[in-house]
């Protein structure tokens, strides 16, 4: 570009800066419009009740942080099934996903490319279709309204996403390190524990980090299988709607205070983000 | 591919050994894969053996005395029912437009921001972040302070075009429901593109423009072609959760008014909720399932196609 511009100075140079900022003017507004929402949210967030549903809409008043407080009083056993369901569900799916995709890997099974497309093939199976038959089952197992129902279904969910990011990373592992650590008569394990685990760390952070952000979120199971005993903080939101009364404040505290954790963890993780959200097929 | 060969060529397989040896090799390599897949065989097809079981079955939970065999009934039922055929296309409606919208926006701003301008990374942080929203939320902010009629924020921003308090959710509301689609995936697609203009090779670019070749021919010639493995990447993976689209249309419209925005997901919910009536979900379930296969043998096909190129680009 600037082998270009540089040959004929002036006018040119001129026309490139105009439209480079006529462009970045475009892509502010698309980008402040886009955001406006989740703007809006927390704004709404830090009215009073009675700020909250006027009309010509307020955007000047006087913040409180009365509806923050009541989220925080009333949000207690969700946010700690929220938590539990998601850490514990993230840790299994590392365990199980990492010997996984080591199979599928580096010393690959006969038919891996069944396999991965096996467990692919699972997230393409909705789950929806399942739902009543899985009620049954979980109340026949007793595991209706349990935190370690979604722990097991999160897991399922998530397993089949992170056996092919987990997969991707190691394919990039270097052979040689490989053939050294075996030539230096390290087994399987220590070879995974000294030479694959220590280079593709980096790569499970961003997996796990795809996992909680799919099983933080998740509404739809939690709604079916729970209750009160595993109810989480999707159904928190649900609840802080009420049958009549004002309610738009508190709701978008609650809104707010849900999605911020999951809002910073991928503002700071951006780049994993892009890698996991397409299961490792873009570097 | 880097893929295949790291697959097809491993650092040890070319040693010949013994068939003792070879056997006990191949558990090796097997054992490591067994826990993730017996775990997903177990909680993942065993619902679905279970539904096909249910969908023969005559059972709602309200009716006591439990399950009993009722043949196909539950089948014919899904077929001559209306509510299904609708509940499918209004699914296939929401998803398509859904994705291909969001695929649209998605290349728009990835252009943009492949650009360079000031504060180029704070848009882009601006821009993925209704995906980051948890969906619950995003569905009832979108309800409440965004749409609502008396005091939303859409209407406001619209008054200068002559829009007055309009009650999105009951005039417009399958429309309203795509547009929050729309607006949570834009960012996974635009991010998926971004990627791909990134990766796109700078000195063919600069040849073209030393050729003279205007903004929209390159556009057309070089980049959309090499674009194309990354808009397929995107609308595939999109699809897959695109369909299964539930806390929007739940938290939203509750699939109404009337029936207008009860996709499959709802309508499956319906019935087990409302209706009490495992073995007609079952059967639509199962029918779902069935339609799924079909559609993702196609999708599989793609996704190795895809993998495959990403392989070759890398």
């Amino acid at each position: 570009m600037t082998a270009v511009s540089n040959r004929e100075p002036g006018s040119q140079w001129f026309r490139e800066m105009s439209g480079r900022i006529g462009w970045g003017i475009v892509a502010w507004v698309a980008g402040i419009a886009f955001f406006l929402p989740v703007l809006w949210m927390v704004l709404t967030a830090f009215k009073p009740e009675s700020a909250a549903e006027t009309w010509p809409p307020k955007f000047t008043f006087s913040p409180t942080l009365a509806e923050f407080r009541l989220v925080f009083a009333g949000w207690g056993p969700f946010v700690t099934h929220s938590v539990i369901a998601t850490v514990v569900s993230t840790v299994l799916v590392l365990v199980l996903g990492v010997p996984a995709a080591y199979a599928l890997a580096i010393h690959p099974v006969k038919r891996w490319q069944d396999g991965l497309f096996f467990f692919i093939s699972t997230k393409m199976l909705p789950i929806v279709a399942a739902i009543g038959p899985l009620y049954v089952i979980a109340l026949k197992t007793h595991l209706l309204d349990s935190i370690w129902l979604l722990i097991i279904l999160y897991t399922a969910m998530n397993l089949p996403l992170a056996i092919w990011l987990i997969r991707s990373f190691m394919l990039e592992v270097p052979g040689e390190m490989l053939e050294a650590a075996e030539l230096d008569g390290a087994g399987r394990l220590r070879q995974m524990r000294e030479v694959i685990l220590p280079v593709i760390s980096p790569g499970l952070v961003s997996t796990a980090l795809i996992c909680v952000i799919f099983a933080w979120n998740e509404l739809f199971l939690a709604l079916n299988l729970t209750t009160t005993n595993a109810a989480t903080l999707p159904m928190f939101l649900i609840s802080s709607v009420p049958q009549e009364g004002l309610y738009i404040a508190h709701l978008s505290a609650a809104a707010t205070v849900a999605s911020v954790p999951v809002i910073l963890v991928g503002w700071i993780a951006q780049r994993s983000l892009v890698r996991g959200l397409s299961m490792g097929a873009i570097k | 591919m880097a893929v295949v060969e790291t697959g097809a060529a491993p650092p040890s397989v070319a040693e010949v050994r013994p068939r003792g040896a070879s056997r006990r090799e191949a558990w090796q390599r097997r054992l490591p894969l067994l826990p993730a897949l017996i775990y997903t065989i177990v909680v993942t097809q065993i619902p679905f053996l279970v539904t096909l079981w249910y969908s023969f079955q005559n059972y709602f939970f309200d009716v006591p005395g439990g399950a009993h065999w009722t043949g196909v009934s539950n089948y014919s039922k899904v077929f001559t029912n209306a509510a299904f055929r609708g509940a499918l296309w209004r699914s296939v409606l929401m998803t398509v437009v859904a994705v291909l919208v969001a695929m649209i926006l998605g290349v728009a701003f990835a252009l943009l921001l492949d650009r360079k301008f000031i504060g180029r990374s704070v848009v882009r942080t601006l821009i993925i972040t209704p995906f980051l929203v948890m969906p619950a939320a995003a569905a009832l902010v979108w309800a409440g302070p965004m749409l609502d009629p008396n005091f939303g924020l859409l209407n406001y921003l619209l008054e200068p075009f002559g829009v007055h308090h309009v009650a999105w959710l009951s005039t417009h509301a399958l429309g309203s429901v795509i547009v929050v689609m729309i607006w949570q995936w834009t960012p996974f697609m635009t991010l998926i593109v971004l990627a791909g203009l990134q990766g796109q090779p700078a000195d063919v670019l600069e040849a073209a423009k030393v050729d003279g070749a205007g903004v929209l021919a390159t556009f057309r010639e070089l980049t959309f072609p090499f674009l194309r493995p990354y808009i397929e990447l995107g609308i595939l993976l999109g699809s897959i959760y695109l369909v299964n689209v539930f806390d929007a249309v739940r938290l939203m419209t509750n699939g109404g008014p009337g029936t207008v925005t009860t996709n499959l997901p709802f309508y499956l919910y319906e019935q087990v909720n409302n209706a009490f009536d495992v073995g007609g979900a079952a059967a639509t379930g199962v029918v779902t399932v069935i339609l799924t296969i079909i559609v993702a043998t196609f999708a599989l096909r793609m996704f190795a196609r895809v993998f495959q190129f990403e392989g070759a680009g890398s």
